[in-house]
């Protein structure tokens, strides 16, 4: 007998640990699966799950703590980074964050975000901004872009009555508390490769005790915005980096005092 | 332990702390920034949590948030930072995590005024926030009383992992008296099963202040209905005077809490010795009121008085539990105004006259509402 070769088999793609098996809840082109495939990704590579806590916001993302093989909690719209700073003050040792769209971040948890930020809350926040309230039906947000239309913006965003859009790295990186805050966009497979990067840095910079950090992830909606998920992703490139150009936008180095 | 002479504000601190609270949040508003100022200095000394939030919205939630952690957790408010911080208590309702609020009410509606009052009762024992929950409400008339419950409101917010109020008005919150303060209660080194510490060798905590189906949300709402059943059943407290008196019992009984109670007590000891058969019930309980003590006093009382410093908010509750078997009148100010002692004197002197004429036929009649011009025109007219 001619004597059969072990198969060699060798795992080369698999859930992150931190990635719970659920079912998804997102709408097909969604980039929030991305998002919250990175994030596992970020805290399976740290070492960090069993002590991480994470915040999920009142939007789409609702259901994060499905989606995630970690401890969590739902705040109320917006109010993220104050119960996460609860949490934080009385578990210095552990890793808060909290996982927030724009609508949360930007509009109703504005002032919430800038004090956590202000104060150097040393938590981190992940932000998915794809420029309208996903979960009531694509209304218009803060991010929305000049001229967009939405379902309460039917003839476009008209800056001179409805505002121009809110620029939340720019705003926040002003502030002595924040230790790093970097946008990137999740709109072509090396975006996204640097979008991890990003976010693996703003775990680290909680870690190391440096204080706020957050990543702003843009993100497509082709379900509200109306269009197919490829067009979708063209369209962050062609129109939202433009308002939202991708960058690092406050890095303080280690032992940097304010 | 020697007694030592305290703020009401700054006793109900120090007690919360001797209780064991690991974490406070809070934001100023008079008339409680005592209570904040206290915790400024005493937490940090102790290694605990103390934190001035943006807002009363961030510090209910840093609440929310530290009580999710296991952490004995409290926040202080007054009124109109009551009234932000409803949608945080909702949430921790839902969440059925512990925690304990102060409200040391003003006066309102609106921005109202910081003179004390008693404008909360409907808003705390009522509708605390939306949806179907009620809180605990522990009403204290003295400062020493604030101590001892603000002890209790700890102990029962874990018991039944629900939201404890403690009730009181600007009176006692800036009023001295003397305190026996309880010893400090050693820290847990242990968190409960349920908190959020990190899922190292377990499988995930998950804390939701939702249901997305509507036979779970159904059923979460079922089991908070049987808590409040249950908290009903065994932590109703009140305390009364003068009314099974052993050769004169009460035939009129007076229902007042917290410092509207006090006030009444000096009024019914009045009454007394012009030979009224006067006595007083103190509702200790707003939040589970003790509606079964007052309808059995029903069953034998000619009449009731309710003294409260708002419009006549416990008015209602008192009438649901007398059932229309006497008549229950009521006397009360607004406004950060105090009821005084005559006021309600002469109140109890008209109910005696009325009482027993009225049993059989106006059982309802109007509320007095006192006010300064009122009381000028009363002494134009003596």
């Amino acid at each position: 007998m001619i004597p059969v070769e072990p198969f060699a088999e060798q795992v080369v793609f698999q859930r992150p640990r931190a990635l719970s098996a659920a079912p998804t809840t997102y709408c097909p082109g969604c980039m929030h699966g991305v998002a919250h495939r990175l994030v596992a990704e970020a805290i399976d590579e740290l070492g960090i799950r069993e002590r991480t806590i994470l915040v999920a916001p009142v939007g789409c993302a609702v259901f994060a703590y499905n989606f995630f093989e970690v401890d969590g909690v739902v705040a109320p719209h917006g109010r993220a980074p104050a119960l996460a700073t609860g949490i934080k003050r009385v578990e210095p040792d552990k890793i808060v964050f909290t996982y927030q769209g724009d609508g949360d971040l930007a509009s109703i948890g504005m002032g919430e975000i800038v004090h956590a930020a202000a104060r150097g809350e040393n938590l981190t926040v992940i932000f998915v901004n794809n420029a309208v309230y996903g979960m009531t039906g694509g209304q218009m947000a803060p991010t929305t872009l000049p001229g967009m239309k939405t379902t309460s913006s039917p003839l476009g965003r008209d800056p001179r009555s409805m505002g121009r859009p809110l620029k939340m790295c720019e705003l926040l990186s002003q502030l002595d508390g924040a230790a790093y805050i970097a946008r990137r966009s999740l709109h072509s497979p090396a975006e996204i490769r640097k979008a991890k990067k990003a976010i693996v840095e703003a775990f680290k910079t909680q870690i190391a005790g440096r204080g706020f950090s957050m990543v702003e992830l843009l993100a497509s909606c082709p379900t509200n915005w109306d269009m197919k998920p490829v067009d979708a992703l063209k369209w962050i490139e062609t129109h939202m980096v433009q308002v939202y150009p991708p960058g690092d936008y406050k890095i303080k180095a280690e032992g940097q005092e304010d | 332990m020697a007694r030592q002479l305290m703020k009401g504000n700054e006793a109900i601190a120090e007690a919360a702390i001797r209780a064991g609270v690991e974490a406070y949040f809070g934001y100023p508003i008079t008339p409680q920034t005592e209570l904040l100022e206290y915790m400024s200095r005493r937490m940090p000394e102790l290694g605990r949590v103390f934190l001035q939030a943006e807002s009363e919205l961030a510090a209910i939630n840093m609440v929310y948030g530290a009580a999710c952690a296991g952490r004995r957790a409290m926040t202080s408010s007054s009124s109109p930072g009551i009234s932000l911080m409803q949608e945080g208590l909702s949430y921790i309702a839902a969440s059925e995590v512990p925690a304990v609020i102060v409200d040391v009410m003003r006066g309102g509606p609106g921005l109202g005024n910081i003179a004390p009052s008693q404008s909360d009762y409907l808003q705390m024992v009522k509708m605390a926030g939306h949806g179907d929950f009620k809180p605990i409400v522990l009403a204290p008339a003295t400062v020493p009383e604030a101590v001892q419950l603000t002890g209790l409101a700890f102990e029962l917010a874990e018991r039944y992992r629900t939201i404890v109020t403690v009730l009181l008005d600007g009176v006692l919150g800036q009023m001295m008296e003397p305190v026996e303060l309880p010893p400090m209660r050693p820290l847990p080194a242990e968190r409960p099963a349920w908190s959020l510490t990190g899922a190292g060798g377990r499988a995930k905590n998950v804390i939701l202040p939702f249901r997305m189906q509507p036979d779970d949300l159904e059923t979460l709402n079922v089991r908070l209905q049987r808590k409040i059943a249950d908290i009903a059943q065994h932590e109703t407290r009140y305390k009364e005077y003068l009314i099974d008196e052993a050769d004169e019992p009460a035939e009129l009984i007076v229902v007042a809490f917290g410092t509207a109670g006090r006030i009444a007590l000096s009024a019914v000891k009045e009454a007394r010795q012009k030979g009224i058969r006067v006595g007083l019930h103190r509702p200790i309980t707003l939040s589970p009121f003790p509606d079964k003590r007052l309808s059995r006093l029903a069953d034998e009382a000619r009449g009731f008085l309710v003294v409260e410093m708002n419009a006549g908010q416990m008015l209602e509750d008192v009438r649901l539990a007398v059932g229309g078997q006497a008549p229950v009148r009521f006397v009360g100010r607004m406004g950060g105004q105090l009821p005084m002692p005559e006021d309600i004197l002469q109140a109890i002197e008209k109910l005696d006259a009325e009482a027993g004429r009225l049993l059989d036929h106006k059982i309802e009649g109007p509320v007095t509402l006192l006010s300064t011009a009122r009381l000028q025109r009363r002494q134009t007219v003596n």
